[in-house]
């Protein structure tokens, strides 16, 4: 779960990582009341999970109201690479004096973590990395040891960040490394990390993933789970407990595991055709299960054909067939389905939807055939579905 | 022949109680063939469930049946330490197939093993489990869909992907030496080399099939290692290509970060690298018949 620049700060002072004071803003007059707790001059920031924010006009100075007003106004409701700005962080300006980089992730083919610590912040750690790699001190950190202060200070020194800033750097390096570790993040980083004009350190940004797996030992992050998805798709399936991501296709996807799921995708593209969505639905594919996820498969108004492949391992794929026939009976679907069962006890699953097949409810051998089938489907709808759909739309405005 | 396990692999389910998971499957283990010696529970030691006598601690299980390997499928919370109650007792190979535990976790109980029980493997967590057909089956996988008699390896990163694999093969008649699932998690404990290098060395395994996954780079280094180490043929198929960057796709490790993980990327280095690579299981499937055909 990737958290906004403002959840980021507020989860670093959790753990003690100097920011500045702000606050959130959702209007122009919040904007205002923001800036005048925190004290001018402020920095008025759009809220949105994606970078290059500063480049497209979404962080800007306010000496005063009227400034404020004027800023706010224009970033709320601004788009920055698809993403709308519906809320702001405002908080007070900072001199500053030199700008760093910190962060801490998982190195994955090193099985440790990995620190990366630059004096050259506020610029795109990816670019620093191709055009000048040597200004980027890296530090693998044990899981089991952890970071103490002497190797944080000899990583500051190593990094080459200003002396002034080099004690205090690797205090709030050791903090920054307890935020990541005991807050299970999968990501904490600070860009830039600044070193103010009178010799404070602190974070001037935040970007924060935390790890979903962690989310039972972290009641703390409930809040979070509000703001967690803008796509109200994501949105209905995460209520119903469904590993669910959006897609801009006209195919729906069902399927059991997640690697099945991505395959199902991949193999729809294939065969010249578009997924809406990757859902998995994990081992225990009952009605309920099944159920839930044919409901937002439904509810996303550009799927045209559902394809269903499942494949039983542990999953028994007759109890499969059982928990599909009893979903179509709860839910009242607009496309057709395509269903491709396969694994263990697939025959006698397979005897058991015959009597239910249909033109609405076709069945295929294999991932192949079922992909090509429901794509058809899909192009079929689509040619009437648009004429369909207006003919609704009118019918809707006569009545 | 197989590798990690075969039919001399007596194992301890761990976390056993007459409704837990590890109980139902431990027994489906047991059914198929595999030495299912003993269970583990505090709170029940000395009980006897469904014939399977249940120790307090994996030590003391370890010390009344000699138990080689353990099965874990605890929740979550209590997987890290189950890991390396295990690995204390002596335990030389665990299969873990729980699913969500942290990603700290895993890289702590992963160091720890490392540093403090270097003679014990992990097989996971968050995978289908292990199965050499006809000999020994620990974790889910549906032992219907195995055939025994080899000659080929396959190891995996997504499950239901691994019982496709198996499904492709065995429906053509061809067998499987062992099958791995390695699990999608970011920190894995046994990944593509180890198993492709036991593979390599395995002589009753003629040809191997690796079923990959976005995320990570794990199978840009398989590559590197095939290309340099790797004589017997291997068919590859990587999973994700219509995957969007920066969404994990149901596993933790299967995310595209910047330019980096792509499916194209890998299929490319192991294209390089001398393997041929599908664009689908059933296509993998099918050329791994051809090649199985060809070795006569």
């Amino acid at each position: 779960m990737d958290l906004y620049e403002y959840q980021g700060k507020q989860y670093f002072a959790r753990y003690g990582i100097p920011t500045s004071p702000g606050g959130v803003a959702d209007t122009v007059d919040e904007a205002v009341t923001q800036a005048e707790a925190a004290g001018y001059p402020v920095v008025v920031k759009a809220q949105v999970k994606v970078g290059g924010r500063g480049k497209a006009g979404g962080i800007k100075l306010a000496n005063d109201a009227d400034e404020v007003r004027a800023h706010a106004g224009a970033i709320l409701g601004m788009d920055i690479k698809g993403h709308v700005v519906r809320r702001l962080w405002v908080e007070h300006a900072s001199d500053i004096a030199a700008e760093y980089y910190a962060s801490f992730t998982l190195d994955r083919p090193a099985k440790t973590h990995l620190g990366m610590l630059s004096r050259q912040g506020g610029v795109e750690i990816e670019e620093v990395a191709e055009t000048n790699p040597g200004a980027i001190a890296r530090l693998h950190v044990d899981p089991v040891r952890g970071l103490d202060l002497d190797t944080a200070r000899r990583w500051a020194d190593d990094a080459g960040l200003d002396e002034a800033a080099r004690a205090q750097a690797a205090e709030v390096l050791v903090t920054l490394y307890r935020c990541y570790d005991e807050g299970d993040c999968d990501l904490a980083e600070i860009n830039p990390l600044i070193l103010t004009a009178d010799g404070r350190i602190h974070a001037l940004d935040a970007k924060v993933t935390l790890d979903d797996n962690a989310r039972f030992r972290h009641p703390e992050w409930e809040e979070y789970a509000a703001t967690e998805t803008d796509d109200p798709r994501e949105k209905m399936a995460k209520e119903r407990g469904l590993n669910y991501i959006g897609l801009a296709g006209d195919v729906g996807i069902i399927a059991n595991g997640a690697g099945l799921a991505m395959s199902t995708c991949d193999v729809v593209n294939q065969v010249g055709g578009r997924p809406a969505n990757f859902l998995d639905i994990g081992g225990g594919a009952n009605a309920d299960v099944m159920s839930a996820a044919l409901e937002v498969i439904n509810a996303d108004q550009s799927v045209r054909a559902i394809f269903v492949n499942i494949f039983g391992g542990i999953t028994r794929v007759d109890e499969v067939a059982k928990g599909v026939i009893e979903a179509l009976g709860r839910v009242d679907l607009r496309s057709p389905i395509v269903l491709r069962l396969d694994g263990t006890n697939a025959e006698e699953g397979r005897a058991l939807l015959a009597p239910h097949l249909t033109d609405r409810l076709v069945a295929e051998p294999t991932m192949l055939e079922a992909a090509r089938r429901a794509v058809a489907m899909a192009a079929a709808a689509g040619s009437h579905g648009a004429v369909g759909a207006t003919a609704e739309r009118e019918s809707e405005n006569q009545a | 022949m197989s590798i990690f396990v075969d039919e001399t692999t007596t194992v301890v389910v761990q976390g056993v109680s007459p409704t837990s998971q590890g109980l139902y499957h431990g027994l489906r283990n047991r059914a198929y063939g595999t030495k299912v010696v003993a269970g583990t529970n505090p709170r029940r030691g000395g009980e006897v469930i469904e014939g399977l006598p249940v120790f307090a601690t994996v030590a003391e299980a370890v010390e009344a049946t000699g138990a080689t390997a353990s099965f874990i499928s605890v929740p979550p919370p209590f997987a890290a330490a189950a890991i390396l109650e295990a690995a204390e007792a002596g335990i030389s190979f665990i299969v873990c197939i729980t699913e969500g535990i942290p990603a700290h976790d895993e890289a702590r109980t992963y160091n720890r093993l490392v540093q403090e029980h270097p003679g014990t493997r992990l097989l996971g967590p968050n995978c289908p489990g292990i199965i050499s057909p006809g000999k020994c089956n620990i974790g889910i996988t549906s032992g219907d869909i195995a055939l025994a008699g080899g000659p080929v390896g396959i190891v995996s990163r997504s499950g239901t992907l691994t019982y496709q694999a198996l499904h492709e093969l065995s429906q053509q008649g061809v067998g499987q030496t062992t099958c791995v699932g390695i699990g999608g998690d970011p920190v894995p404990g046994t990944n593509f080399i180890d198993c492709l290098a036991a593979f390599q060395e395995d002589p009753d395994t003629k040809a191997i099939m690796m079923i990959g996954e976005i995320g990570g780079s794990e199978e840009e280094r398989a590559a590197e290692f095939i290309a340099a180490n790797v004589t017997k043929p291997v068919v590859c198929y990587i999973a994700g290509v219509t995957a969007p960057p920066g969404r994990k796709m149901g596993h933790a490790g299967a995310i595209i970060s910047g330019s980096k993980g792509t499916a194209r990327a890998k299929m490319e280095a192991l294209s390089e690298a001398g393997s041929v690579v599908a664009e689908n299981p059933t296509e993998a499937g099918e050329r791994m018949v051809e090649i199985v055909k060809e070795l006569g």
